[in-house]
Order: C-alpha cells, then structure tokens, then sequence
C-alpha cells in the first residue's frame, strides 16, 4: 500500500491507484477533461498536472501510478502555470461560443477555465474548424468545440460495446467520427452527451430548449424498463425538458438508457387530460362525476366473479395496492398484474426476482442467459454483463434468440429443449455451470410468458438447484423483467385469487367489466362485449377499447413507490402536475371507492404506504433489496418445441410514453427499421 | 463527407497474398492476431493499384475480425494510406528542410511545368499522382523523391525531368543517386583514407 504526500497531507492509497485518485482522496481537487473513473486512461488533456518533488517535469497525474513516498503538490505557481498553459492551448481551436452553446452553464471547459485559466489567449491565428458529423437522431455535434479527450469513443468502445465511433486523422486534423457518419447504433449512446466535457455533443431533441439554470431539478426513478435507473428530472414550469441520470452505484452506475433518456417528448403527447365516457359509439369528454356516475351505474347488481383487473407495465405500487383493496371490496378474485401472460407467482419472492442484484453481477464466474435480450430488455443491466464479462474469465451462454449483446457467448440453442439438455447434465455448458462457484443464470420474459412458461421456470429451478446456485451468501437465480410495475405487483400480490381468472381469460370477453389499470400491452379484441374502464396517462391500445377513461398521471407526475427487478423498493417523486383534469392514480381510485360505496380505508399517501408495509414489509426499506429466501416455485411439466422469442421487438417503442414520443419513432425508423431489413432478407 | 471512396468492386486476397497475409499475422501472439492490420492494409494496398477503397478497407477489417471503425483509424492516421486513387507513379517530394534547401523547389517546379501537378493532384492520363511528404529520411542525398518504393536521390530539375520521362516510356531509371555517387558517397569518389596506412 503507498503512502505519499499531497500538499502536505499522507494519504495511503490501495496500490494500482493513479497519482490523481490520491490527490482526490487527500482532498486536492485535480481538473481534467479526458479522466473518467469509468473509463480507461487516455492522458491526453493535459489538464491534471501535478508537481512531483525529484521530477524535472510536471506529471499528468491520471496516468502516473501512485508510488511510496512520493511527494505531490498541486497549489504550486508551477502547477498553476501548468494549468493555465493547458488551458491556453486546449482553447486555442476552441470557438468562443458559449452564448449560443448548449453545453453553457454545464461545462467543464467552461468552469475550469474560469477556474484554472489565465484569463486571456495570446493566440491570433485562424482556429480551425471542423465539419458537423452525423451520429443519429439523437446526438447533435458541433465539432468545431471538440477538444479531443476520447471520452466518448472510449465510452461506446469499453462501456457501450460498440466500435462505431473513432478518431480519424491525426494531429491538427483530428476528429472525432462514426465510420461513414453513420447514426450511433447503441442503446447508450446518450451517455456520450453527458460525458462530453465540452459542447461537441450535445443532445438533439434537447437543443436550445432550456438553460441548466432555468431548470428545476427533482430527483426520481425511471420506470420505462424494470431497472429502476435513478434519475433527475429537468421540468421547466409545467414541462419535462429532459432526463439525466443520478448516482447510483448499485443500480445504473451513473448511465443511462436512450429510451429512458430520450422519452420525455412522449410526456407531453397523446395525453389524457380529461375523463371520456362513450356515448353513441364515440368517447366523449366528460366531468368526473359523469364518469364515475357511468361506473357505479354499470357495476350496479354485477356479482364480484364477473369484474376483473388487470395492472400495466407502468403502474405504481400505490395504484396497484389501492385497486387490489377495491377489487377485494367488490369481492372480485380476477386480478392480475402480468398482462404479458408470465408464468410467476407469488409463492416464492426469489421465484421472481433478480437475486444476484445487478452489483452483484460483477462477482458472478458463469452465466447463462435464458429467452431473454438484456440489450434490449434492460441496455444498463446488459452493460453491467459486459463490464463483467471485459474482466475476463467469465463465460456466457445464450439459449433463445440469436442476437448482439456486445459480447461474446456460447449460443445453446433456440428453445426449452436445449434448456431441458442443461437441466439434465447432457449438455458441454452445464459442466462450465457446475464447476463455477458464483453462477448466474438470467431468465427472461421471453421464457416465461409461454403456455410453458411455468414448465421453463422449473427447469431453471432444477438448474439453480442442481448446479448450487443458491448458497448462504451468493444467489445466482434470476428473473429479469422488462416491466417497473411487475415486482411491485407481485409483491402486494396483485394476482389472481382463488378462482380467479389470470389476464389472459379475463381477456376474452367473459366478463362484464373489465378494469384497466395502465393495460396497455394486451389483445383487447375479444373486449367488444365487456365494460372497459381504462385508467392511465396516455391515449394508447387500453384507451381506445375502454367506454370509461379515467386520466391518470405518468410517473413524472405523482409521487410513487416502484420495485425494480432486483426487488430495490425506491421513491419516485412529482417533478410537475399532471395536465389538465388527470390525477394521481391512488386518489382516482379513492375518490371511485366513495362513490361505489366501498370507500378505501386510507385518507393520505402515508395511510396508504403504512397498508402497503402491512401486505409487503419490505416496501418500509427504501432504496434496499431485501434479499429473499430460496423457496419453491415453477411447476413440473411438458415443455413445448417452440423456440423462445424475445417480448421486445422494437427497443424504443415498448410502452405508451415511448410510442408517443417523436424522438423514439425517429429512433425507430433509424435504428430499428434498418435491422428489420437486414434481417429480412435472410428469410 | 466522408473520406472513404466506394467503387462497387469487391475485393479479394490474391492467393499468394493470402499467403502474405498469413505470415503476417502469425508474427502477432495468439490473440493478438488483429496487430496485423497495418501490414495487411499494406500488402491489400498493393493489390489494389496502391490505394484503399471501402472495400478493401472492409475487407481487412473482416479478415482480422477487426471493427471498420478501428482499421478507418489506422488507414487515415498514416499518409502510408492512399484513400483515394492515385497514378501509376506515386511521387512522394520531400519538402522538410534540407530536401528544401537542396532545392525541392525546383522539383515541384517541374511537376507542375512538365506534368501540370501540383500536391495532391494526379496526371490526366493517370501515369503520375504528387504528394507533398515529410522527412523521408534521406537528408544526405537531398533532394529526394520517392516514387512508388524507391528512392531517386541527389536530384536538380534535370536529372528528375529525365528520371520522369523514362518513367513514362515504361523504363525503369535506375533507383539512389542520380549523380555520380555512390549511395551517400562523396561525389567523384572517395576523397579520405585513399593510402594505405603501414601494418594494415
């Protein structure tokens, strides 16, 4: 372990830690354009200059290695010329732009300049310029600002995985580029922005929308995939201007998904603003009170076993937990929280969650992936693989769908017959499983929403139990949804009762109503001849089949409990009102309680919360996963031949605020659209 | 803009350059094998009229397994990388300055005056392309001009007006020194150690 000294204070650093980190940890703050913790070290910016007593030099600390007895000051004249010299070349072909950059008030050009500059250039020559490059729909450049740190191409090419992005050129002519400009094609791309020290890239539908200072800034949860990203909402008045991500080493690191990113124009489009009931055919606006009068009316005399409930991918657990309270007090058995069909229960909570935690991913020594694309089905989780897989000694095995995950794997096969072959030792893959000694197995959607699905989760238990993949401190069994609604669902039970129906039946028009609580991701043909009332935020598939819409908030707009896939309960928070005449969901589903009769015995969102603690006692931890104990689910069964096929066929269209979003159809029509082809033509 | 020129030809290793390409990367430990992009980008550039199109480039690029992106890199970071077509007789005019004291000048003077190129540009009829280098490194027979692989050295306007009319008769003017001089021998001759000394 080296101890040296920094400005006079010893720091013992672990060794391997660069001269920077030691600075950092004695409390000297170092500038830096090219360093990131994340990435690899570039040391071309020339901007952490340190002085090292016996070096004749100044050193670039985020590439020296920490040594015993090194001596470091960083408030030196020296240091302080140093840095102003770096500065005073970093800006020579730097535009004086900022009024009419994006990058202003967020950058770190900017703010070390101001800080470590010297004040003014003595440079009079032409700066050069440098043509605009196209990276997609989502990426804006101006290139002329680039300084050349390598973030992003060492972003895309370690973290991202995909080797699109380059420097062409060399010295004065140097640029960053994609080959042949083509569009960006990763699901990631937008972290490039963030890490963009300068304004040579910036975020496309963001441009010249907002100023950082205007912004109003909450902190929340995503909840377009079943991470549970944390991020912070940017709102200006009643707007979303955009998302970042936050912090959280646990979850997403400090990234963050283009859909989750990028979706917020969807916030403002396709909106229920105000209640519908259908009159004479058509969906007309109405009052409240009209459209809770049109449900009390129809639910008038309806035994229980003829009302049903169904929860969508992007319901809160509030939601969820209110309208199971209602449904109970209506004595109706059919609820279901997995519009999707999966075959999940309730019995056993690591029955369905992610129980290696995504951190955990990183001390797995084996994987197998299971009719899932991580890729797609959750881009941060499927970076964490990587990261892990890049450490090397980590093999990884696909059965399903043949796809790019940015990394390599055994491809298996196609379907459970190929699982079965595992589950049984006859396949090569299972010694690799049994001799490693933290396995991980990832069981996806596509596995599970089957007529078999119940038959492939105990398969996969049979694998988890066989191969020990549950010890006193390691579980490497895991589901990994695609929906921020599904494990808060299944923890307060949203399922059907006894004798209930399951979404699927409720589904083909046996009963007489039919509640839709943000369904939106389901066959609503066979609905003709049930009483649909759908509640949610946008105009999606559930809204056109309903005869009643209540408008509800999307999660920008309410304060809500969401349960991600490794079972993190975490608090999302209202950034601004939702539009119009459209409310929290609980306090829809309350104020429906009153006017059935039936009132829900909570008046606050803490009585609720406290009722919520009462069913799942784990929603009291927030931000912690509560790990679960090794119990009993799957059932043993037939397993059909059919190759499992994966639920996400378009990454930036898989809920209602995407689909509504212009960026993510452009998105689509960029990226997706050109796979599809590609695809096509191999028949 | 891309710098990258697409001719619609595929492009192939000949046979005995596979062989080529073979030695090449077994130079390079196992797993390393894609170091090979360089001599490969080289030995492709010679079967291709000694320039990289889009699809040679690619083509490498799937031999190593190499990303596009990564081999585009290397091809645009070394002038080695023709990236777009060039004449029969690539010269390559040294303009650092002892070539440039030595009269460089007068070099690209006749370029122009007999050929009608200037840097970057190529002859009509294809015969003749002109880059302007860097150091070739031959500051001893200064002026130098390097076409395709060899060196034509000591040059004036003279001697490389009729090193450039052999060149495009088809002859091949002898490589080194166009004066009377060996390799980077004094001129004429020696002029030291011309006596044998007593013992040797």
């Amino acid at each position: 372990m080296p101890t040296l000294t920094v400005d006079g204070v010893e720091v013992t650093v672990d060794p391997g830690t660069t001269v920077l980190q030691a600075c950092e940890e004695a409390g000297a703050e170092i500038p830096r354009f090219c360093y990131h913790e994340r990435l690899s070290i570039a040391g071309n910016c020339r901007m952490c200059l340190v002085e090292m007593e016996k070096a004749p030099k100044l050193i670039a600390s985020c590439a020296m290695p920490a040594g015993d007895g090194m001596v470091i000051h960083t408030n030196t004249q020296k240091v302080k010329e140093g840095r102003e010299g770096a500065m005073e070349f970093l800006l020579i072909n730097h535009p004086l732009d900022c009024p009419i950059c994006d990058q202003g008030g967020e950058c770190d050009l900017q703010d070390q300049s101001m800080a470590y500059g010297s004040g003014n250039s003595r440079y009079h020559e032409m700066k050069r310029a440098v043509t605009e490059k196209n990276m997609g729909p989502l990426i804006k450049t101006t290139m002329t600002r680039c300084i050349h740190c390598t973030r992003c191409v060492r972003f895309a090419t370690e973290v991202a995985g995909v080797e699109e992005l380059g420097a062409i050129n060399r010295g004065e002519n140097m640029e960053i580029a994609t080959y042949l400009e083509q569009a960006l094609d990763s699901e990631l791309s937008g972290n490039i922005i963030d890490l963009c020290p300068v304004g040579a890239l910036t975020s496309k539908p963001y441009a010249f929308t907002a100023r950082p200072w205007e912004l109003s800034k909450t902190e929340s949860i995503d909840v377009l995939d079943a991470v549970g990203a944390n991020i912070r909402v940017d709102s200006r008045g009643k707007e979303v201007m955009r998302f970042l991500p936050r912090l959280n080493e646990d979850v997403n690191e400090e990234w963050l998904s283009d859909r989750s990113r990028f979706s917020y124009d969807g916030l403002k489009a396709q909106r229920l603003d105000t209640p519908y009931v259908r009159k004479d055919e058509t969906l007309q606006p109405a009052s409240w009170g009209e459209a809770f009068d049109a449900i009390a009316a129809k639910l008038e005399g309806v035994e229980g076993a003829k009302i049903g409930a169904i929860a969508g991918d992007l319901a809160c657990a509030e939601s969820m937990i209110a309208l199971k309270d209602l449904m109970n007090l209506l004595e109706s058995p059919n609820i279901d929280c997995r519009q999707d069909g999966a075959a999940l229960t309730t019995e056993s909570r690591s029955g369905y969650l992610f129980n290696t935690t995504i951190a955990g991913i990183d001390e797995a020594d084996a994987l197998l992936i299971v009719g899932s694309n991580p890729r797609h089905e959750a881009a941060l989780i499927n970076a964490r693989i990587r990261k892990r897989w890049k450490a090397g000694n980590f093999p990884v095995a696909l059965i399903g769908e043949q796809v790019d995950l940015t990394y390599s794997y055994d491809y298996l096969g196609a379907g459970p017959a190929t699982l079965k072959e595992v589950a049984e030792g006859k396949h090569s893959f299972a010694e690799t499983l049994k001799k490693a000694e933290r396995p991980m197995i990832i069981v996806g959607q596509g596995a599970l929403s089957r007529n078999d699905g119940a038959a492939v989760l105990a398969l996969a238990k049979k694998i988890a139990d066989d191969y020990g993949f549950a010890s006193d401190d390691w579980n490497g069994f895991n589901v990994l949804h695609t929906a921020a609604a599904r494990v808060a669902g299944l923890d307060l039970g949203f399922v059907s009762g006894e004798g209930g129906k399951s979404a699927r039946e409720m589904l083909d028009g046996s009963l007489d109503v039919l509640f839709l609580l943000g369904a939106d991701e389901i066959n609503t043909s066979k609905l003709t001849n049930s009483f649909v009332i759908y509640q949610g935020s946008h105009g999606d598939a559930g809204a056109s089949a309903a005869d009643v819409i209540l408008p509800g908030a999307a999660y920008t707009e309410k304060d809500a409990t969401w349960v991600n896939t490794e079972g993190r309960v975490q608090l999302g928070r209202r950034a601004i009102f939702p539009p119009g005449d459209a409310r929290e969901d609980w306090t829809i589903l309350r104020a429906l309680s009153e006017k059935l009769g039936k009132t829900l015995p909570y008046n606050t969102i803490r009585e609720l919360r406290e009722k919520m603690i009462e069913v799942a006692p784990h929603f009291a931890d927030i931000d912690q996963v509560t790990s679960a104990d090794w119990g009993a689910f799957g059932t043993d069964g037939a397993i059909d031949d059919a190759p499992f096929v994966n639920p996400i066929t378009d990454y930036y269209l898989t809920n209602p605020i995407s689909r509504s979003s212009r960026i993510m159809a452009e998105c689509s029509a960029t990226f997706s659209k050109v796979k599809g082809e590609g695809t096509g033509t191999n028949g | 803009m891309s710098q990258v020129i697409e001719t619609g030809k595929a492009f192939e290793f000949t046979a005995e350059n596979v062989e080529k390409a073979q030695k090449f990367i077994a130079r390079y430990p196992e797993g390393r094998q894609q170091s090979a992009v360089m001599p490969l980008l080289d030995l492709a550039q010679r079967q291709n009229e000694n320039w990289l199109s889009k699809e040679v480039l690619e083509y490498v690029g799937n031999y190593l397994n190499v990303p596009y992106m990564r081999v585009l890199e290397v091809a645009t970071f070394y002038t080695m990388y023709n990236l777009k077509p060039v004449g029969k007789y690539f010269l390559q005019l040294c303009r650092t300055t002892p070539c440039w004291l030595r009269g460089s000048d007068d070099l690209e003077a006749v370029c122009k005056n007999k050929l009608g190129i200037t840097n970057g540009e190529t002859t009509e009829d294809g015969m003749f392309s002109l880059l302007e280098v860097e150091c070739l490194g031959a500051c001893v027979n200064a002026p130098v001009v390097q076409i395709n692989d060899d060196f034509y050295e000591d040059l004036n306007a003279e001697n490389f007006e009729v090193v450039l009319d052999k060149l495009a008769k088809g002859e091949v003017p002898p490589k080194g020194p166009q004066i009377d001089r060996t390799n980077s021998a004094p001129e004429g001759g020696p002029t030291t150690l011309l006596e044998k000394t007593e013992g040797a």
